[in-house]
């Protein structure tokens, strides 16, 4: 059957027949960061365009209808356009670190996607500490946030940066004990050991429910972290223009666009890994012959899937609720968000000691 | 007791979030609500909200007769010079002279369509119409006289 572990091994025995080890690896690389890069591309129109249509349709609005068919084209012209614009840099800005905020952000989203597990034996690299890996690599892009904040030398940039690695940083520990809970299930930070631990279950069904409420506030620190509405005060138009990327055009901003969606989809591919069984097919019980159509569906179809419906749910929530102000922001983390989920972890470990779950 | 309120604030988050979330999603599957006009599109059918204001015009009937009895609580009403009362007069049935308008001078230019004046209107004269396509190359055009020409105040209207 055709699937994408086929593909790679056929390129990868091809490759190995005709050039010595050393070039096969070399060729290997420059494949991936082709393939990356050209999701990334892919994954900016369809998520530009996808967040535009479920804005407009939650406004009863219509939203772009008439570049293409429905409008379907829409991000790719306006894509077009922000490529033929200047890429200014201001003149009292600081001009190295002012060009080079928005490439961290890229490179921070590319680096996120190597313990990614797209399809069923399909992934860039299975490290051994790959969940702790993306926690970690994921803060890095508070620092590009920061970057772009200072070197514009500009008031509303610099507070829109502040307020970020505020929320930043707060959230990564919710989000970071969130992951915990199904680490300490699975007893493996290896993102294909998560996904095999779910093989006769998701998490958030075997899990009962403090894995829900892990789930939840993995949602909710997520949301926070990729700096989305309701937790768009790095931005938040109304109050600071755009925040960090008020004084960046052209190139240079829509290379931060695209961080924010590739971001966004990061963090459901791995909230989708860890919560929903990766690209594992749904399966119930002793149900055999429901099994087997689940079965007969392709793996990275299950993960895309999964990935996408929990984008969806971010940008429901995105165009559902209000933007919080920044005490009360803070508030939902310390008071709220953190001891809900310290007392969780506690549970969760109970669990998986005493065995309560299926 | 603490925790009770604590859970009680964290429940009725939750409750009022998807409330919401409901009435969103909601709108996102009943694709018939979309209320947008696809306008150049659908300008023959064009189906306008009841309350959409357009310009202000003064309904004759078919005698040629208004409402209007020169009151000017419009043209005070006005918040920026809109409207301008020209008064006539005029001999009525007796052979005595009654004041009555001449002209009611409309500058479509500079009405903002906040409706104070209909409803500070005592008699209804005056009222909002749907029409809204009002570019013109000459801006005097702009310039309206809301009555027709040779018309003259209703029976009964004081």
């Amino acid at each position: 059957m055709w699937s994408f572990s086929n593909i790679a091994n056929s390129i990868h025995e091809w490759l190995s027949n005709n050039f010595n080890p050393t070039w096969t690896i070399i060729i290997e690389m420059v494949i991936a960061g082709v393939a990356v890069i050209s999701l990334f591309a892919l994954l900016g129109l369809v998520l530009v365009i996808m967040e535009r249509k479920v804005s407009a349709w939650m406004q009863i609005r219509l939203g772009p209808n008439r570049v293409g068919p429905k409008g379907m084209f829409q991000s790719l012209a306006d894509t077009l356009k922000l490529l033929v614009k200047e890429g200014l840099t201001p003149g009292g800005a600081d001009k190295f670190l002012f060009n080079l905020a928005p490439f961290i952000a890229m490179i921070v989203a590319m680096l996120l996607m190597a313990p990614i597990a797209f399809a069923k034996d399909f992934q860039l690299w299975d490290l051994n500490i790959g969940v702790l890996f993306v926690s970690a690599v994921s803060s890095i892009m508070v620092i590009s946030i920061l970057m772009a904040g200072w070197a514009s030398n500009n008031k509303y940039s610099l507070m829109g940066a502040m307020r970020s690695g505020a929320q930043i940083v707060s959230y990564e520990l919710s989000a970071g004990l969130s992951i915990l809970a199904v680490v300490v299930m699975t007893g493996s930070l290896q993102v294909s050991e998560i996904i095999e631990s779910q093989r006769n279950g998701w998490w958030i069904f075997k899990g009962h429910l403090p894995m829900l409420i892990a789930f939840v506030t993995f949602i909710i620190a997520v949301t926070a972290e990729t700096n989305r509405a309701p937790f768009d005060l790095a931005e938040a138009e109304s109050e600071l223009t755009a925040g960090f990327h008020t004084e960046y055009s052209g190139m240079k901003f829509a290379l931060f666009f695209l961080a924010e969606y590739v971001n966004v989809f990061i963090v459901c591919a791995i909230g989708a890994t860890l919560f929903l069984g990766g690209w594992m097919p749904f399966h119930i019980g002793k149900w055999e012959g429901f099994n087997h159509v689940m079965d007969y569906i392709p793996s990275s179809i299950w993960f895309f899937g999964k990935t996408f419906f929990l984008i969806f749910l971010i940008m429901w929530f995105r165009w559902t609720f209000p933007r919080l102000r920044i005490d009360q922001l803070l508030n939902l983390e310390w008071k709220y968000l953190l001891p809900i989920s310290m007392i969780n972890l506690l549970i969760v470990t109970a669990m998986a000691i005493l065995g309560w779950h299926f | 007791m603490f925790i009770k309120k604590y859970i009680q604030e964290i429940w009725g988050a939750v409750k009022s979030l998807l409330k919401g979330m409901r009435r969103t999603g909601y709108y996102f599957t009943h694709h018939k609500e979309i209320i947008t006009q696809q306008y150049p599109d659908n300008r023959e059918t064009l189906n306008l909200p009841e309350r959409f204001k357009g310009e202000v015009v003064m309904p004759h009937d078919e005698n040629n007769e208004h409402r209007c009895t020169g009151c000017q609580a419009c043209e005070l009403a006005c918040p920026n010079g809109t409207i301008k009362v020209i008064f006539k007069n005029e001999l009525n049935a007796e052979g005595k002279k009654k004041k009555a308008i001449d002209k009611l001078v409309y500058h479509l230019e500079l009405c903002t369509m906040c409706n104070l004046c209909i409803e500070a209107c005592p008699s209804d004269a005056i009222k909002m119409a749907q029409t809204f396509e009002h570019s013109v190359f000459d801006r005097n055009e702009l310039t309206k006289i809301l009555n027709n020409p040779g018309s003259k105040i209703m029976d009964g209207v004081e």
